[in-house]
């Protein structure tokens, strides 16, 4: 399914001193298969956005269309839509409610497939539970809040992609999480992306996270795409990324300092690419005239 | 979902009501409140309408909103203005206009009727004048000093304005957290908008309790944040912004002080409420 946004815009608390323009006029595409990345700091509408891919928001202007559904349309079946685009919002730990894991898991199931059968809900909760990485003999009987908070947002991942969500739209999903948790998380996603899951959209901080995973991004600033393209394209123009106030990758900002001294290095700026590029180069100077 | 709470909710603008000291504004309101029930006729009720009317006017607050105040309790207003209809107990004047069973309805019960609406319609406004004019926080700090006198008797005077400022200051907080949660439930294909009663409440089960829990949570870490501060209640403790009273304050007690008198003569020169029937039947 693709995601097509034309002059998207979105006011909160309208007609009131506390109105505040969310979102003045987005377009952006984010076709079918792509790891996509949305970056901006708080109050940018990046959150706003993604809330409209599956009517959480309701559309109030402009257009939008996810696959074949036309959120303008009053008639859309919005419950049809968010069964296929899941979201895991920030810090989705705090949404956990049920009295055990497998119930908390089963509660999308629940309202999205009526007509599954027992069995076929346990069988589709304890491969989301494995899908994870948390076993599911362990966990199904435990009460999601004795859990470790890594565990519980692993449970709480689970309760989305119980539904195998054709989009899957995380609103900072490693935020709060230690290096090795984020790095799981992104191994996670990159497992089932590709899968059922056809897209992936991560709106994030991190632009580490940005450079090593996205196949595209954009950047939102002030209720407006900024910038969009392939995570090279977008680090390669670090100056206006440090205008809109954001940070580049360590790898851009090792380029950066490299450029500075007339070494200019193409890169991708994955961490991989970079080192790789980096020790090709030393070696080449080394070999012989070195300056 | 959760934004449409008007009552007590601050209107932010500049004005000579906004700039008045909580305190004063709170004893002017209880005055206000006071001139209500001390009208006994329509007259009076008229002369607080006018002064209501002024007031909102001096205070920029859109009509509009102050009047969604009334909408909270309009349910309230309508239903003990019906049972007054039907059981005021009064001697009657006049023939009744409808008895029927342990119904009458007189000419007195629905003068008595409108009487009452009156007054609780203005009481309401009233009082949400104050709440949209005055920030939670200067209003708790208005009611922690006019409580003051109560320390004479060891009454936590100071305990109880925290708890109201913390509840007040974590009311929006909540209100996001809820909307949050309620997004992330609907994600997952809750469905709070269709069915009964009964199954609505039920669908509320996976908001509550994650809201329950986050708040346990939140007063924890407020707790520890204000132990980590060396909170120790209120001994010693000196206040950023101290309150004092201005002309605008003077002002307006002069102005309720003259509003009473007024009532106090039309009560005495007009009549009683009732007589509002004889008066409108000697125009003819």
């Amino acid at each position: 399914m693709q995601i097509v946004a034309k002059g998207l815009t979105y006011t909160y608390n309208p007609k009131s001193p506390f109105a505040s323009n969310a979102l003045k006029g987005v377009d952006l595409t984010i076709g079918e298969g792509e790891f996509f990345g949305i970056i901006g700091h708080t109050g940018s509408g990046k959150s706003t956005f993604v809330q409209h891919l599956n009517a959480l928001i309701r559309l109030t202007g402009g257009s939008l269309r996810v696959g074949e559904y036309d959120l303008a349309d009053k008639k859309c079946n919005f419950i049809e839509l968010r069964s296929k685009v899941g979201m895991v919002f920030q810090y989705p730990e705090y949404q956990l409610f049920a009295e055990t894991v497998e119930k908390d898991v089963a509660f999308g199931l629940k309202n999205f497939r009526k007509d599954m059968d027992e069995e076929a809900r346990a069988a589709a909760v304890r491969e989301a539970i494995e899908t994870v990485g948390l076993r599911y003999a362990e966990m199904e009987g435990r009460s999601p809040f004795e859990l470790s908070g890594g565990q519980k947002r692993r449970v709480a991942i689970a309760g989305v992609i119980v539904t195998k969500p054709v989009i899957l739209i995380l609103d900072e999903p490693a935020a709060g999480l230690d290096p090795l948790g984020k790095q799981e998380l992104m191994e996670l996603l990159h497992r089932i992306h590709g899968g059922w899951c056809k897209t992936v959209v991560i709106v994030s901080h991190d632009m580490d996270e940005i450079a090593e995973n996205c196949t595209r991004a954009a950047v939102f600033s002030e209720g407006k795409v900024a910038m969009e393209g392939t995570p090279a394209e977008i680090f390669s123009r670090s100056g206006e990324l440090f205008a809109l106030g954001l940070d580049v990758p360590m790898t851009a900002r090792c380029a950066l300092r490299l450029k500075e001294r007339g070494i200019d290095i193409q890169t991708d700026y994955t961490c991989r690419d970079f080192t790789d590029k980096v020790l090709a180069l030393w070696k080449a100077k080394g070999g012989g005239d070195a300056q | 979902m959760l934004n449409d709470v008007t009552f007590g909710q601050y209107y932010p603008a500049k004005s000579f009501v906004h700039n008045m000291d909580p305190r004063a504004k709170i004893v002017l309101i209880i005055a206000f409140i006071v001139a209500i029930f001390l009208a006994r006729n329509f007259f009076g009720l008229a002369a607080v309408f006018l002064v209501l009317v002024f007031l909102v006017l001096l205070s920029r607050v859109p009509f509009g909103r102050v009047l969604r105040s009334i909408k909270m309790i309009l349910f309230v207003i309508v239903f003990t203005a019906i049972l007054n209809l039907f059981f005021y107990s009064g001697e009657s004047a006049y023939e009744p206009l409808v008895d029927w069973w342990i119904f009458t309805i007189t000419y007195e019960s629905v003068v008595n009727m409108v009487f009452l609406a009156l007054r609780l319609f203005l009481l309401v406004m009233g009082t949400s004048i104050l709440t949209l004019t005055t920030t939670p926080v200067a209003l708790t700090d208005g009611i922690e000093s006019l409580l003051t006198p109560l320390k004479w008797i060891r009454f936590p005077v100071h305990e109880l304005a925290l708890i109201m400022s913390i509840a007040l200051r974590f009311i929006p907080t909540l209100t996001d957290e809820t909307n949050r949660i309620i997004a992330a439930q609907k994600a997952r294909g809750a469905n709070f908008e269709t069915g009964g009663l009964i199954r609505r409440a039920k669908a509320m089960l996976p908001v509550l309790i994650p809201l329950l829990v986050s708040a346990f949570r939140r007063a924890e870490d407020l707790g520890d944040a204000m132990d980590a501060r060396c909170y120790s209640g209120a001994k010693g403790r000196t206040k950023y912004k101290k309150l004092r009273f201005t002309w605008r304050d003077l002002l307006g007690v002069l102005f309720f002080a003259a509003l009473i008198t007024g009532i106090v003569f039309l009560n005495m020169y007009l009549g009683t409420k009732f007589d509002i029937i004889a008066q409108i039947a000697s125009l003819f």
